[in-house]
C-alpha cells in the first residue's frame, strides 16, 4: 500500500495547490443545495428532502472531483509512467480512493452544515454517530464508484459526458441509501435510527462490492483505454 | 509473479504482431536487444516505433508472436503478471508525463518515492539534467518546452530502470541538452541499463558522440526494415 499512499498524496497536494474543490466543487455544491431549496420553496418539503439534496448535491459533486482526478493524469499523459512506475495498477486505484474519499468527506461535512444552516435541520447527539458513519461509508462509495468509471473513459472521446451516465445509475443504490440513513441521522419522522443503521449496512456492502470490483479491474480498464 | 531473470537478453521479440483499431500497428517484428545495449529505432511516422516502445513497457497487448521484456514473457499466450517487470521499466513518450500543478522537484520526487529512491537521488537527477536552479522549485505549468523535457528526463533518470524505453527524447531540448541526454544514455548503459530510444534523427541515431555508435533498427510499415549496427548489417 505504500505506493498506494505515495499516490494519493500526490493528488491531494495538486488538489491543495489548484484549490478546485475549494474554488469550484464546494462552491458549486451548495449552490444545488441552494437552489433546490428555492425550487421547492415549502419549508417541511425542504426539512424532509434535506438528507437526499445532500447526496444528490454530493453526487455531482464527485463527478466533478472524479473527472478532475483523472484529467491530472491524461492532460500530459502521466497515466502510462504512472502505471508502469506503481507496478501494480491497482495501487494507483487505492491511491485515487484514497484522495477522492478525503476530498469527498470533507465536501459531505460542509454540505450537512449547508443543510444544517440552510434548510434548519437538526441532528441530535444520539445520531451523531449514525450520521458519521453514514457520511464515512456513503463518501468511500462515491469514491469506488467514480474511480472506477473515472478510469474506463479516462481516454475516451466525451469523457466529460460519458461519466455521469456510467456512474449515476450505478450509484442510485449509495444514493438511496445514504439519503435514508443520513435522514435518520437528522431525526426525520419518516425512519429511525436503527433503520438508518441497516441502510448503512447495504453502504457498506456496495462500498466494499466496488473497492474490490475496482482494484481488480481497474488495470485493465486504464489500459485498454490508454 | 515470476522473477525478473533476463540471461543478458533485455528484449526478444519474434513475429511480434500488435494489432490497434483493427490495423497491424507492428506486423510480424523480431529482434534481440542485450542488456546494457543502446539502440536507436528510426523510421517513418506511422512505422510502428512508439507502439513498439508501449508493447515493451506491457502497456499494448501482443496479439501473435513472442514478446520477452527483462525475462518476463508478454506474448500472445502469455498469462504473466508484468507488474514486477514493469517496475525495471522507465518510458518517457511524447509527452513528458508531468504533472502542471507540481514543481519540477516534486515531480521528480514523486517519480522517485514510487520505487523508494531518496530525496540525494532526486538531488542528483535534477542536477544530472541541469534543472537544480530556481527551475526545481517552479510549477511545471510554467516551465518551458525544453525545461519541462528536462524534468522528465529527471523523473526517468531518478527511478534508476533497467529498461529505459524513450519515444523521441531529444525533441525540445537543445544543443546542450541533447548532448547531456546522450550522455546519460550512454551512462545508463554502462551502468548495465538497456535503452531503445526513437528518433527522427540521423544524427542523433548515428552518433550520440564517437565510440558509442548505437545499434540502429529502422522500421517501415511495422516490420524491421534494416538492423546496423557500427556499420555493419546483422
Amino acid at each position: 500500500m505504500r505506493r498506494a499512499f505515495v499516490v494519493a498524496k500526490k493528488d491531494l497536494m495538486i488538489e491543495w495547490r489548484s484549490r478546485m474543490l475549494l474554488v469550484r466543487v464546494a462552491p458549486f455544491a451548495l449552490l444545488v443545495l441552494v437552489l433546490f431549496a428555492v425550487a421547492l420553496d415549502s419549508e417541511p418539503l425542504i426539512l424532509r428532502a434535506a438528507a437526499g439534496l445532500v447526496w444528490l448535491a454530493m453526487l455531482f459533486s464527485s463527478l466533478l472531483v472524479v473527472q478532475r482526478a483523472f484529467a491530472i493524469e491524461t492532460d500530459d499523459a502521466a497515466l502510462d509512467g504512472l502505471l508502469i512506475a506503481s507496478g501494480e495498477p491497482s495501487q494507483v486505484f487505492f491511491g485515487k480512493i484514497i484522495a477522492a474519499f478525503v476530498q469527498l468527506l470533507s465536501l459531505a461535512v460542509l454540505l450537512v452544515a449547508g443543510a444544517i444552516v440552510l434548510y434548519g435541520a437538526t441532528v441530535s447527539a444520539s445520531n451523531i454517530v449514525l450520521l458519521v458513519t453514514t457520511m464515512l461509508t456513503a463518501s468511500l462509495g462515491l469514491a469506488s464508484v467514480g474511480t472506477l468509471y473515472g478510469a474506463a473513459v479516462a481516454n475516451m472521446n466525451g469523457k466529460d459526458s460519458l461519466l455521469p451516465l456510467l456512474a449515476m445509475p450505478v450509484a442510485a443504490p449509495l444514493l438511496i441509501g445514504a439519503s435514508r440513513a443520513t435522514e435518520a441521522a437528522l431525526g426525520s419522522q419518516t425512519i429511525d435510527a436503527s433503520a438508518g443503521w441497516a441502510w448503512v449496512a447495504l453502504l457498506t456492502v456496495f462500498a466494499v462490492v466496488f473497492v474490490s470490483a475496482g482494484a481488480a479491474a481497474f488495470g485493465t480498464l486504464v489500459e485498454a483505454e490508454s | 509473479m515470476q522473477a525478473v531473470t533476463t540471461n543478458d537478453t533485455a528484449l526478444s521479440l519474434v513475429d511480434t504482431v500488435v494489432v490497434l483499431g483493427g490495423f497491424p500497428a507492428l506486423a510480424g517484428v523480431s529482434f534481440e536487444v542485450r542488456e546494457g545495449e543502446l539502440v536507436a529505432l528510426r523510421g517513418a511516422n506511422g512505422s510502428g516505433k512508439s507502439t513498439l516502445l508501449r508493447a515493451c513497457a506491457g502497456l499494448v497487448p501482443v496479439a501473435r508472436g513472442t514478446m520477452r521484456v527483462l525475462g518476463v514473457d508478454l506474448g500472445a499466450r502469455s498469462t504473466t503478471n508484468s507488474s514486477a517487470m514493469r517496475r525495471h521499466v522507465g518510458l518517457l513518450g511524447h509527452k513528458n508525463g508531468l504533472y502542471a500543478d507540481l514543481t519540477a522537484r516534486e515531480n521528480v520526487r514523486f517519480a522517485a518515492r514510487l520505487v523508494g529512491a531518496s530525496d540525494n537521488d532526486v538531488d542528483e537527477a535534477l542536477a544530472r539534467l541541469g534543472i537544480d536552479t530556481r527551475v526545481a522549485s517552479t510549477r511545471a505549468v510554467a516551465l518551458s518546452a525544453g525545461q519541462r523535457r528536462r524534468t522528465a528526463l529527471a523523473s526517468l533518470v531518478v527511478r534508476r530502470a533497467r529498461l529505459w524505453l524513450l519515444d523521441e527524447p531529444h525533441a525540445g531540448l537543445d544543443s546542450a541538452a541533447r548532448v547531456e541526454l546522450d550522455a546519460i544514455l550512454r551512462d545508463a548503459t554502462r551502468a548495465g541499463a538497456t535503452v531503445v530510444y526513437t528518433t527522427h534523427e540521423v544524427v542523433n541515431a548515428a552518433a550520440p558522440n564517437a565510440g558509442t555508435v548505437p545499434r540502429t533498427i529502422t522500421l517501415a510499415g511495422g516490420a524491421v526494415a534494416s538492423d546496423v549496427k557500427g556499420g555493419s548489417a546483422r
